[in-house]
């Protein structure tokens, strides 16, 4: 059951502050220069976006819940299985973000569900 | 002179012939590369670290224990690597998410669960069974067909 609460947070907590910091950098606007100092200037414009701190709250959560499955089970599982986020993120993508998410998409998102599926039974 | 608004560096020079459309491909799967070594390896080394500690939820039965296990945890060089690693990782997902949809970017980094398995067997000696190759195999697929759609929406130029 603890397996179940814990993977619960890393989906949901995860995955919504994913979508928290892809709101907060979209606000920022596309990063054109990648030298250090321009990179340091976009680091600290970011820190004043609210949604960056929702987001990194969020993730934070998740981080510890990934710590907490990680001290009694193998990464090789654990990790597939947060790919359960897909269909949270697909969802978080058309919702709340207002990107267009075409069939194309939702059928590579069904893809990694049927795969996720197939790690959880090949675990017995 | 005109200027590009794909240029990477100050002296843009010759990448100025690339059309806009193929720089930002490139940024794009350049900074997802740096994302799938280094988000599986910090997820390596975190495992490793976990596991030296032991299982938590049969360590943590008050919350003074609560505190000396998150001690061992912010205490392990293993666990510090692995944090260093995804904070590589994240830094280049906040970058790409800057011009990226996040429901593009987000299954792209997918190819990091085949590389998670791979790792696992040879640098923890993790046992992988068959069917769990054939669903992280299936994930990979999924990350074909959604990485061939393109990588923004919400603007299109």
């Amino acid at each position: 059951m603890l397996e179940v609460l814990f993977f619960s947070l890393i989906v949901v907590a995860g995955t919504g502050g994913e979508l928290c910091v892809s709101r907060a950098m979209k606000q920022l606007g596309e990063v054109h220069h990648f030298h250090p100092a321009a990179l340091i200037k976009v680091f600290l414009r970011a820190l004043r976006v609210k949604w960056l701190w929702i987001g990194v709250g969020l993730m934070t959560v998740g981080f510890f819940s990934l710590l907490a499955i990680l001290s009694f089970e193998n990464v090789s599982f654990v990790v597939p299985v947060t790919a359960l986020g897909y269909v949270a993120g697909a969802l978080g993508g058309r919702f709340f973000l207002g990107e267009r998410v075409n069939w194309r998409r939702w059928a590579g998102i069904l893809l990694v569900c049927v795969g996720v599926t197939l790690v959880v039974i090949g675990k017995g | 002179m005109r200027e590009s608004p794909f240029d990477m560096r100050d002296d843009c020079g010759p990448s100025v012939t690339m059309t806009s459309h193929k720089r930002l491909q490139f940024k794009t799967y350049l900074l997802i590369l740096v994302m799938i070594v280094a988000g599986p390896m910090g997820n390596l080394m975190l495992s490793k670290g976990m596991k030296n500690i032991g299982k938590i939820t049969t360590k943590i039965s008050s919350p003074s224990e609560l505190g000396s296990v998150l001690a061992r945890v912010l205490s392990s060089g293993t666990i510090w690597l692995g944090i260093a690693s995804l904070l590589t990782f994240f830094v280049a997902y906040m970058l790409v998410l800057s011009w990226a949809d996040y429901s593009f970017v987000q299954p792209a980094s997918a190819m990091a669960y085949a590389v998670v398995a791979l790792l696992a067997t040879v640098l923890l000696g993790e046992v992988v069974s068959p069917l769990r190759w054939a669903g992280i195999a299936v994930i990979c697929l999924g990350v074909f067909v959604v990485g061939h759609t393109s990588p923004r929406t919400t603007e299109n130029p």
